[in-house]
């Protein structure tokens, strides 16, 4: 009981204090949008780690929540009746379209982002889980969905973009985003939105719903028998995963000033889940720790050797899999046991 | 009518007849014991009692038509059973699975919220099957008996009155199987009680009444020593040559 809180603790100060101190404007700014990818790895390790769903197509979630806040913020830099610039630019519409409208207002696209999501994520999984699909064919499913949302919105150039995406966002709910006192407070905002979505998930994967996804992850049927739907428990992780993947891509707006279809498409969702699986998939703090590390490998390999990533980020994925499925974060839980082995052995020795 | 009613249950798998036309009545508090041959259609007819299985006729449970339901519904109707290979939620405690087998007419806000204390049902389950003194071990450690009992244990908390055992003493040393037969004495106080079992040994002892099944249909039935007497009983298990032997 009191280990978690120490945890926390320590995370509030490395996040709030030390980071901002030690770190200059530019790496804390990288590590704003690191924290964007952790929150959506959260939801992965809940979703995957205890519910046992592959979910390679987080993008679209967080893509869902990316675009809502990137509406609302294109919306208030063109001003009241103005088109954002990129649809003057384009030239094909002479008035906003009418899904655009809502998000004018900044409370409905706040809750858009989260909102929106949850939402799909529950029709998609309703469709899914009753069907019992699941395994390799729901993973499958996932990705597939994930490509065809990135190609819808390449598609929709006049009001998403295209391929460039929602660029070039200036302001923050009035604030100034080249000012760079304001990019700090955008780094708290995303360092408090962890901790929070890290409290949430901590609450549920010990409450007793945590116990029953975990049953249901290493025995849906055996649950049945039990009286209980798998469909429904594994639903709730889901959509939960999905609103953290909205979350974060609401946060990553204001952090790194765009979002495109590159950055919610097959390949970052699959970079998602290698964060995952390096960090643990299972525990809590894994997924987060393991999102930042690839993503802080990623910045640094890139700077030195940009062709070189690809390789390294495939033997991220494979390594961890194939010799340490807890990840990481089953190195902490080893050496207590490694350290008792080793002191045993000379007791032993000496009948 | 209460108790377990099967009428004309037929199961297919791609036309191959694995219970064909069976007919059976087990009252309120029997201790029913099902022996056949391998492929007789034991499992079978659990699977099709409880779901898992689609089939033909009809199965009412306390004037309640089973087939065409839900397995999770069937189980909410009071309808529990274990497997031949014990499966029981490996990585969580005895405490947990107990917990989750008790829960399933939890509401929302009761399962996010964590365990306080052992419910009173986990509590005399626990005693009922021996299994207080490992209750925060992971199930997966425990030996091969205690993980039947568990899942015996699952099926008293999670309310069920009639109890399908698939094989409950297959793998159990002597001490466990006596064990066993006691609890499935104790138990049948108040529930209704299906066994599959190959033990012959253990049925003389613990059976009420026995139904033997041979081919996908019901040979006999009867009490221990009318099933025993029937001559088309010694035919089919001399022929075959199993029984004694497992």
């Amino acid at each position: 009981m009191r280990r978690p809180l120490i945890g926390f603790g320590l995370a509030a100060v490395a996040l709030f204090g030390v980071a901002p101190l030690v770190l200059g404007d530019f790496r804390l700014n990288l590590l704003a949008k690191y924290l964007c990818l952790a929150i959506v790895a959260v939801g992965i390790g809940l979703a995957w780690g205890r519910g046992g769903m592959l979910t390679l197509g987080q993008g679209v979630f967080f893509g869902l929540g990316g675009y809502a806040m990137a509406m609302h913020l294109k919306l208030a830099d063109a001003g009241p009746g103005e088109l954002p610039d990129f649809m003057q630019l384009y030239g094909q519409l002479d008035e906003l379209p009418w899904w655009w409208r809502p998000f004018a207002n900044p409370v409905f696209a706040m809750a858009a982002t989260v909102l929106l999501p949850m939402l799909v994520a529950l029709l998609l999984g309703l469709l899914i889980f009753r069907r019992r699909v699941r395994g390799a064919y729901f993973a499958i499913l996932s990705q597939a969905l994930c490509a065809a949302f990135a190609i819808f919105l390449i598609g929709q150039q006049g009001t998403t973009g295209g391929t460039n995406g929602l660029t070039d966002i200036r302001g923050f709910f009035g604030y100034d985003l080249n000012d760079p006192l304001n990019r700090r407070t955008v780094y708290f905002i995303i360092a408090a939105s962890l901790l929070a979505v890290l409290a949430l998930t901590w609450q549920l994967i010990r409450s007793r719903y945590g116990e029953l996804l975990v049953a249901v992850r290493d025995g849906e049927e055996r649950v049945r028998f039990l009286g209980y739907d798998p469909a429904n428990v594994k639903l709730v992780a889901y959509v939960a995963a999905a609103g953290m993947a909205g979350l974060a891509g609401a946060l990553f707006v204001p952090a790194v000033g765009i979002i495109s279809p590159a950055l919610i498409g097959v390949v970052p969702s699959i970079e998602f889940v290698i964060g995952v699986a390096v960090g643990g998939r299972a525990s809590l703090v894994g997924p987060a720790l393991g999102a930042v590390a690839v993503a802080w490998a990623k910045t640094a390999l890139s700077e030195r050797a940009p062709s070189a990533w690809t390789y390294f980020e495939g033997l991220l994925f494979i390594l961890p899999i194939v010799f340490l499925p807890g990840g990481l974060a089953s190195l902490a839980r080893l050496r207590p046991s490694w350290r008792r082995r080793q002191a045993r052995i000379p007791a032993e020795a000496t009948p | 009518m209460s108790g377990l009613t099967i009428r004309g249950l037929t199961v297919t798998f791609d036309g191959f007849v694995a219970v064909g036309g069976v007919d059976l009545d087990i009252p309120d508090g029997d201790v029913r014991f099902i022996i056949g041959p391998n492929g007789a259609g034991k499992t079978t007819l659990i699977d099709a009692v409880t779901g898992l299985a689609r089939a033909g006729g009809s199965v009412t449970f306390d004037g309640q038509e089973l087939l065409g339901r839900k397995v999770h519904r069937i189980a909410r109707m009071g309808v529990g059973r274990t497997f031949q290979t014990a499966t029981v939620f490996e990585e969580l405690t005895v405490l947990q699975n107990l917990d989750i087998a008790a829960g399933w007419a939890r509401g929302p806000l009761t399962l996010l919220r964590t365990r306080r204390a052992v419910p009173p049902e986990v509590e005399k389950a626990l005693e009922t099957v021996r299994l207080t003194a490992v209750r925060d071990s992971p199930a997966g450690t425990l030996a091969h008996g205690q993980k039947q009992w568990l899942e015996i244990g699952m099926l008293l908390v999670q309310n069920a009155r009639l109890f399908l055992l698939d094989e409950p003493v297959a793998g159990m040393s002597h001490e466990e199987r006596d064990a066993t037969g006691e609890l499935l004495g104790l138990l049948s106080a108040d529930h209704t009680i299906v066994v599959i079992e190959h033990d012959m040994d253990f049925l003389r002892r613990f059976a009420r009444t026995v139904t033997v099944m041979h081919a996908g249909k019901v040979l006999s039935e009867g009490t221990v020593a009318q099933v025993q007497a029937d001559p088309r009983v010694q035919e089919v298990y001399l022929g075959h040559a199993v029984g004694e032997a497992v």
